[in-house]
């Protein structure tokens, strides 16, 4: 094993990993890259058919088209969440053309997505480098993986690829619909799911692209999100997923009471610190409190006549509420959470298809979540320098991806509405066990019990003294509930290290370690 | 001993934040701990000797315990641990954790009791965050929301939930059981700083009598001075017919409930939504109470999902002359709380009276009179309690005397 260095938030992190070099994070800014972007080779038209059409028998004959062999770098995607029928496909196949250790790339992994691991136990699979959770996490948390695990945000995993970081050998893209030319979109099909937001780096810069779809249309497939000039082979299969699988149909406002004072005293915070404004940008995801937050701003702003200038997807129902009865003006997105929001990207031209996670891109020219006045954000854990973790829980299991989080951490002020105790697990440690996002990027967190600002906040500090909101510093919230559920035990975890937590940056944050059972 | 084997508590795929124990008492081999927790990384050591520790104190040498975790807190696993050896063994012995500080607070008479919320006493999970909800009375029930197999082990973790979950200043109740059952509910409340008990389908004088008997016994053994009040509910025909009687039984009693569900049964009636067949019920009862100086309390509104409907309700609830009202979700406090909100002359009035008040002591005088008119501390009390309400709904600012007098003199 390489050796250890301590990192600039004084973890310890390898300078290689699965036999390549990285660097340790240096702070926030530090780390300056060097170099010219990553291209693949040069194609050249002589070998595509004139007639357009690079419709091709099988899975399997593309993959073998493609050159497929041990060693590879297999990208795909998952707009098609847990409905997702492609991915697992691909190993499978694979594996019957006993090809070995590829590294499975992709934008996450979701629990359909377990029956990986009897790739990962046969070793036609090396490693995955990006989010697993569920049964994949455990797997890899025990130490059963071959390689080490890579986690990078849906920014940073942008960044790897532009970078050549990541060098993708066969995208495989899984398109709701594709002419067979390779022009795709997810707009119809019995698939669709609104956008493809996580898929544009890949097809850009792999070596080979392949389209799988379930829904061949005439050329041109418009709006062609997926451009066809990047694509290899189209491949035409039965189902690519499971639509009750893809989109929940709805997404929904929490009803737990608790989870909705946890909203409530997030939007009255935003109101009185004066966050919330007239044409300001925010962006909340699509978890039940995320929602109930959202539900409670747009009715601040309907009551004082205000308008959210930008809301960042993913979309959902309530979004769209929020554009449809003038609250909020553009929607700008790379995914669609529920059936509303994909009809309404077809519907409200002020709904626009953006990808996103391109524009999270931290070696790019500018960030675009710097941009946000609101962001609400989750945690597993924060501790009392208001370092946050997302990818293990405080058992040491490895059961989330990064997703958007890291990147989303560059707005200006940061939200993350938690509860302070999940059955009896404290959310708030004296040391997270994984850092994720450094401390000084997050701004506020509010619980059920209390609300604390970063003290580096000093003008919210300030701004807030005369509230009568329930205001704490973290210690007291860290010490009430540990009042409530009790001094805990840290988990027995070894030296051995199974995965590795990338920054926006591409520097080593923090690493996971095998958990002893 | 013909039965060894005892469990409690609950388990299940939706049960969070208890746990189900399982205890075998053997004639040898020792104590053998097993646990299946999703917090063992945790809380599993901690959690071995609190086990070890309950069983040593109720002197069990050899048993096999089993405990399947749902996130429980020491206090509900020791319930739960206690209830399954006194399944096994007679025993007076109770394992008590020292009753936290926060929960040392009293309750007065006079106290506003707009909300009330209703904690199934069998579920801990909801009981952890019933304060933060901010009600003005939590009800921890023994009654109608715990199965029947299940009272003795409710007893148990009721009594732990009154010494070591906060409730943030919330009035502490517990609903026990139906007379003559629920006597016996009360050993293990009434050491517990306990405020108020809830004497559900009471029908008459004599019951509330032979309560506080009980109660009087029981606060001599524990040394217990402080009042413990007492909200009869009226759930039935007879129990409307005797109101008065019922609510002029006690001193303690303060307030008086009625309960819908059950009334409407015994009349024969369909409760409906305009609850024409219990006008007469609600009027009878709020006359009762209020010939007898007490607070009259509505029944619970138990469509939890309609805020409007409840709002309404409340209205009509207020205008009958009720003081309060049931919640059986936490999400219907607010609405109940601000629809019960002091009216704006109500507002105007209590200033006066307390403004009257300061002026009096600041001049030492020891009468405090509006006009000609002489003020009685309980008037000034609960004029004080008025102003408190619309401050904490934000009706009014803190600094409403500055305003008033600056509106006076202009």
């Amino acid at each position: 094993m390489s050796k250890l260095v301590k990192n600039a938030v004084g973890r310890m992190v390898p300078t290689e990993i699965n036999g390549k070099e990285v660097i340790p994070f240096k702070g926030i800014g530090k780390h300056r890259p060097s170099g010219r972007k990553y291209a693949p080779p040069i194609p050249t038209v002589i070998d595509y058919p004139e007639d357009g059409n690079k419709v091709i028998g099988s899975l399997k004959e593309a993959l073998q088209k493609c050159g497929l062999k041990d060693g590879m770098t297999i990208s795909t995607h998952h707009h098609l969440r847990n409905g997702d029928l492609v991915s697992n496909t691909i190993f499978d196949t694979a594996a019957e053309l006993g090809v070995k250790d590829l590294v499975w790339f992709p934008s996450a992994s979701f629990p359909c997505n377990e029956p990986i691991i009897k790739h990962l136990e046969s070793g036609v699979v090396n490693r995955i480098e990006g989010s697993m959770n569920g049964p994949l996490g455990r797997f890899v948390s025990q130490g059963k993986m071959k390689g080490t695990a890579v986690l990078r945000s849906h920014g940073g995993r942008v960044q790897a690829i532009q970078d050549g970081e990541v060098q993708i050998d066969i995208a495989i893209l899984a398109a709701p619909s594709s002419d067979a030319f390779g022009n795709g979109n997810a707009l119809n099909g019995p698939s669709a799911c609104g956008v493809l937001g996580y898929a544009t780096a890949d097809f850009r810069y792999a070596d080979k692209v392949i389209v799988v779809t379930d829904n061949l249309v005439d050329f041109p497939n418009m709006p062609m999100e997926i451009e066809g000039n990047y694509v290899d082979y189209v491949v035409v299969v039965d189902k690519i997923g499971i639509p009750e699988k893809i989109v929940s149909g709805t997404t929904q406002i929490t009803k737990s009471p608790d989870r909705l004072l946890i909203a409530e005293l997030t939007a009255r915070f935003l109101q009185e610190s004066e966050i919330l404004k007239d044409g300001c940008y925010m962006q909340a995801g699509a978890g039940g409190t995320s929602l109930a937050i959202g539900h409670y701003v747009h009715q601040i702003l309907k009551e004082k006549g205000w308008k959210s200038k930008l809301g960042f997807g993913g979309s959902t129902k309530y979004m769209v509420q929020m554009l449809e009865e003038g609250t909020m003006e553009h929607i700008m997105d790379a995914q669609a959470f529920d059936l509303d929001a994909v009809a309404s990207i077809d519907k409200n031209k002020n709904h626009h298809q953006y990808p996103v996670f391109n524009a999270y891109n931290y070696h790019s020219k500018g960030n675009l979540t710097s941009m946000m006045d609101i962001m609400i954000l989750g945690a597993t854990e924060v501790d009392v320098n208001f370092n946050g973790n997302v990818v293990t829980h405080s058992d040491g299991y490895l059961l989330h991806g990064i997703g958007g989080w890291q990147n989303c951490l560059h707005a200006k002020n940061v939200i993350l509405p938690i509860p302070l105790f999940r059955d009896r697990i404290p959310v708030i440690k004296d040391e997270v066990t994984t850092i994720c996002g450094p401390g000084e990027m997050i701004d506020i967190i509010v619980t059920e019990r209390g609300i604390a600002i970063n003290p580096k906040r000093k003008d919210l500090i300030e701004k807030m003294k005369d509230s009568k909101l329930p205001i704490k510093t973290i210690e007291e919230l860290k010490a009430e509930a540990e009042a409530i559920c009790g001094p805990s035990q840290k988990p027995q975890l070894s030296d051995e290290i199974v995965a590795a937590i990338k920054w926006v940056d591409g520097t080593v944050i923090d690493v996971v370690r095998k958990v002893v059972d | 001993m013909s039965n060894k084997i005892a469990t409690a508590g609950n388990m299940g795929k939706k049960v969070r934040s208890d746990c189900f124990v399982t205890l075998e008492l053997k004639d040898s081999g020792g104590i053998s701990i097993e646990q299946k927790s999703k917090v063992q990384v945790m809380y599993g050591e901690s959690n071995k000797k609190l086990c070890e520790d309950i069983l040593s104190f109720f002197k069990i040498k050899n048993a096999q315990l089993t405990i399947e975790d749902s996130g429980a807190l020491p206090l509900v696993i020791a319930a739960r641990i206690e209830a399954a050896v006194k399944e096994l063994i007679d025993t007076d012995k109770e394992y008590l954790f020292d009753i936290i500080e926060e929960n040392k607070y009293t309750s007065e008479k006079e106290q506003f009791r707009f909300s009330r919320l209703y904690l199934p006493g069998n579920t801990p999970s909801m009981m952890l965050n019933a304060g933060i909800h901010e009600p003005n009375g939590i009800i921890l029930d023994l009654e109608d929301s715990v199965a029947f197999n299940k009272k003795k082990e409710a007893q148990l973790l009721v009594r732990n939930a009154l010494r070591g979950i906060n409730f943030y200043g919330a009035e502490r109740m517990v609903r026990i059981n139906q007379f003559p059952k629920g006597l016996e509910d009360i050993k293990y409340l009434i050491p517990h700083n306990v405020h108020m008990l809830l004497v559900p389908k009471c029908e008459g004088a004599d019951q509330i009598k032979q309560l506080e008997a009980k109660i009087d016994e029981l606060k001599k053994q524990h040394n217990v001075e402080r009042p413990i009040y007492l909200m009869p509910i009226i759930e039935s025909a007879l129990g409307v017919e005797k109101a008065f009687e019922i609510a002029t039984a006690s001193e303690n009693v303060v307030a008086m409930a009625i309960g819908l569900e059950d009334y409407t049964a015994d009349l024969g009636a369909r409760r409906t939504n305009e609850a024409v067949e219990s006008f007469y019920a609600r009027t009878r009862m709020v006359n009762a109470c209020k010939a007898a100086r007490i607070q009259a309390i509505d029944s619970v509104f138990s469509d939890v999902g309609d805020m409007d409907a409840l709002r309404e309700n409340v209205k009509t609830s207020k205008g009958l002359g009720f003081e309060g009202m049931g919640c059986i979700h936490p999400r219907q406090i607010k609405v109940i709380h601000e629809s019960f909100a002091p009216e704006a002359a109500e507002i105007e009035k209590a200033k006066k009276i307390v403004n009257a008040f300061i002026d009096a002591t600041e001049k030492g005088l020891g009468v405090v009179s509006l006009g000609t008119k002489m003020i009685d501390p309980p008037v000034v009390k609960r004029a004080e309690k008025t102003i408190n309400l619309a401050i904490s709904l934000g009706l009014i600012s803190e600094n409403w005397r500055e305003e008033f007098l600056h509106e006076q003199a202009g």
